[in-house]
């Protein structure tokens, strides 16, 4: 991939690695954490923590309701757990056993899923973690993370940790831009505005954030001064945040690797009709699988590139100088 | 009537499909090297069973009347195989060989895993594991309600076989006597991060577990063209029973850039461009020495 290359982002680790080493890390000084993964932990990259804590880590095999189900049993029990395989199997294979051995008796299991969105590629949609977030939402008393890039990953691994309750957080396969180059803060629920603006703000999570910072830029070439917030919490999602986005700026664009429907657009969107209706558009991935290729090619094939973000911030922009006149 | 198939007419001989088998296990190498990324030591494992199912062929199918009723169904399970099946499909005649070098590339029907709605004649979509023996279960209710004289065909992974769906489906088709239903496991003894036995010793023997579901049960060298084929042409009475036919296989078809990795058979790894030839040659050497 080469976006954001243009407005001079570097490339960092795949958001999966920070992950894996942070865990890794955190397994150091958390003596009771178990890890649990379903033969995929040379892409989740818990086989970091595997290598170091092998009495800590447990193969469950291709059977992911039954990783879940044994997470269940071990945090009744009171051990810490994080669980890891791919979004996509991890969210829709187990679903049942997340909603009724997990969420309903609140227990206190971190989740990990990692290749979301259409960014994999080549390996195509059955592989592509498109609906987890909107399944994830639907847990009552989940948190749902979606980390910009390495840094923020690293910091949202030790917040996971430390939160009480469940958690679903997704990584990405593939390397992605650094957006966090200065000390920055990371809180669950505390969305981070990383470019001011003033005529529209751009609503992002994960690889899309670094997507809208490249819109922002076209944008301003077109005299459009776009503010840009990284939503990496989901849920509970940041109600004032987008509340003062929505008075501040008039106009809001949400994009999200992820399915509009049940996404955090549709969130974003929910908190704007009920606190201040503002001209809401969103990008994401419309009723639709993606397919094999290259993931730059799919990202464009799929409108989820830069200038589909910039499009849509132009049609909020227009709508919003039509309500006021 | 009955229309019968073309690809019905004409058998080809064991020693065909071993040199038939050997001109695909290249391409496999090819076309993953080529995307890559893929699944070849996944896709040898399973060739030479694909080989005889396709182009013997032991399946009824006409490439040019895909969605004819009459025609058997083969469901890949375990769809990280796909290549190997592309392969066999171009092969069979379900499309132009042209396309195989079109494999994971942009706007290409034939995508990483397996898309039924993309290529005539692929039976299912797969890539999540798990799920295929229940599909072919449908499909062989489905014949068995309707009279069908066809047959169904699953390939599954040896890994594979830890997801619970896997024995949901099996209990269900022994109890309905789906004896129109043939599974096979492709039994290379490697998943994606460890050997099968390493990762869950419990899984194995698979035999009696089989046995214990109510299959009729048979263990082959997925390698040895004659025993697949015998295997195939004079099936058992069962009883009723469906049938499970575990293929011991190698993982990379025992070739040395493949067996180097001692964990996991190179798993989902493609061949670097610049071992591509060491390993086309040692695939032919496998073939002379083997005839
Ligand atoms: C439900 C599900 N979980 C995990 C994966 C990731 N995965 C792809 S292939 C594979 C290993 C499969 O091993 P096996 O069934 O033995 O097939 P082989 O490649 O050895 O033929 C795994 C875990 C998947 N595709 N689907
Ligand atoms: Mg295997």
């Amino acid at each position: 991939m080469n976006i954001g290359t243009d407005i001079g982002l570097d490339y960092g680790p795949a958001t999966r690695d920070a992950f894996g080493e942070a865990l890794a890390e955190a397994g150091r000084h958390r003596l009771d954490l178990v890890v649990l993964d379903g033969d995929v932990a040379n892409s989740t990259r818990t086989e970091y923590f595997a290598e170091e804590f092998p009495d800590r880590f447990f193969n469950v095999g291709i059977a992911e309701s039954n990783l879940v189900g044994i997470a269940a049993g071990l945090a009744a029990f009171g051990k810490e757990v994080v669980v890891a395989s791919f979004a996509a199997f991890l969210m829709c294979n187990a679903f049942d056993q997340l909603r009724m051995s997990v969420a309903y008796p609140r227990l206190n299991i971190k989740f990990v899923g990692s290749h979301y969105g259409i960014n994999i590629g080549q390996d195509g949609p059955s592989q592509m973690g498109i609906e987890d977030m909107a399944l994830a939402r639907a847990l009552p008393g989940f948190a749902v993370l979606c980390p910009a890039d390495a840094p923020s990953t690293r910091k949202a691994t030790d917040a996971m940790l430390d939160h009480e309750g469940p958690v679903y957080m997704r990584v990405g396969r593939p390397k992605f831009p650094i957006v966090y180059r200065d000390d920055f803060e990371y809180r669950i629920g505390k969305a981070n505005l990383l470019r001011s603006g003033d005529d529209v703000t751009i609503i992002a999570c994960g690889l899309m954030v670094a997507c809208a910072l490249v819109a922002a830029h076209q944008l301003a070439e077109e005299g459009i001064k776009a503010a840009v917030l990284d939503m990496h919490t989901v849920k509970p999602i940041d109600s004032e945040a987008i509340e003062s986005a929505a008075r501040h700026t008039g106009a809001i664009v949400t994009a999200e690797e992820h399915l509009l429907a049940g996404g955090m657009g549709a969130a974003v969107a929910q908190v704007v009709c009920r606190r201040y209706p503002v001209p809401v558009a969103c990008v994401g991935l419309d009723d639709t699988y993606a397919e094999s290729g290259d993931p730059e090619h799919l990202l464009t094939k799929y409108h989820l590139a830069p200038q589909d973000i910039a499009a849509a911030a132009q049609s909020v922009v227009n709508r919003k100088q039509h309500v006021s006149t | 009537m009955q229309p019968s198939s073309p690809a019905q007419t004409q058998q080809r001989s064991a020693d065909e499909l071993r040199q038939i088998s050997l001109n695909m296990s290249k391409q496999i190498i090819e076309i993953t090297s080529e995307a890559g990324s893929g699944h070849p030591s996944s896709s040898l494992s399973a060739i030479d069973i694909l080989t005889c199912l396709y182009l013997r062929p032991i399946m009824r199918y006409d490439p040019d009347r895909p969605e004819w009723p009459h025609r058997d169904r083969f469901v890949l399970s375990k769809g990280h195989a796909a290549p190997g099946l592309y392969v066999t499909m171009a092969h069979a005649g379900f499309f132009s060989q042209d396309l195989l070098p079109s494999l994971r590339k942009n706007d290409s029907p034939l995508e990483g895993h397996p898309n039924m709605r993309a290529v005539p004649g692929l039976e299912s979509s797969a890539g999540s594991l798990g799920q295929g023996l229940s599909l072919g279960v449908g499909h062989a209710l489905a014949g068995k309600m309707d009279h069908g004289d066809f047959h169904v065909y699953v390939m599954l992974g040896d890994g594979e076989v830890q997801e619970g769906q896997v024995w949901e489906a099996a209990m269900f088709a022994a109890s309905h006597k789906l004896d129109n239903l043939t599974a096979i496991i492709d039994h290379n003894g490697y998943q994606q991060t460890n050997a099968v036995g390493k990762v869950m010793p419990a899984l194995y023997p698979l035999p009696p577990k089989w046995q214990a579901f109510g299959w009729h049960v048979e263990e082959i060298d997925g390698h040895d063209i004659s025993a697949i084929l015998h295997t195939f042409e004079e099936p058992p009475e069962t009883g009723g029973a469906p049938r499970m036919i575990i293929a011991h296989t190698l993982k990379g078809k025992g070739l040395s850039t493949f067996e180097e990795d001692a964990k996991s058979r190179k798993h989902g790894t493609a061949v670097k461009e610049d071992h591509v030839q060491a390993a086309l040659d040692e695939l032919q050497q496998q073939y002379q020495n083997q005839t």
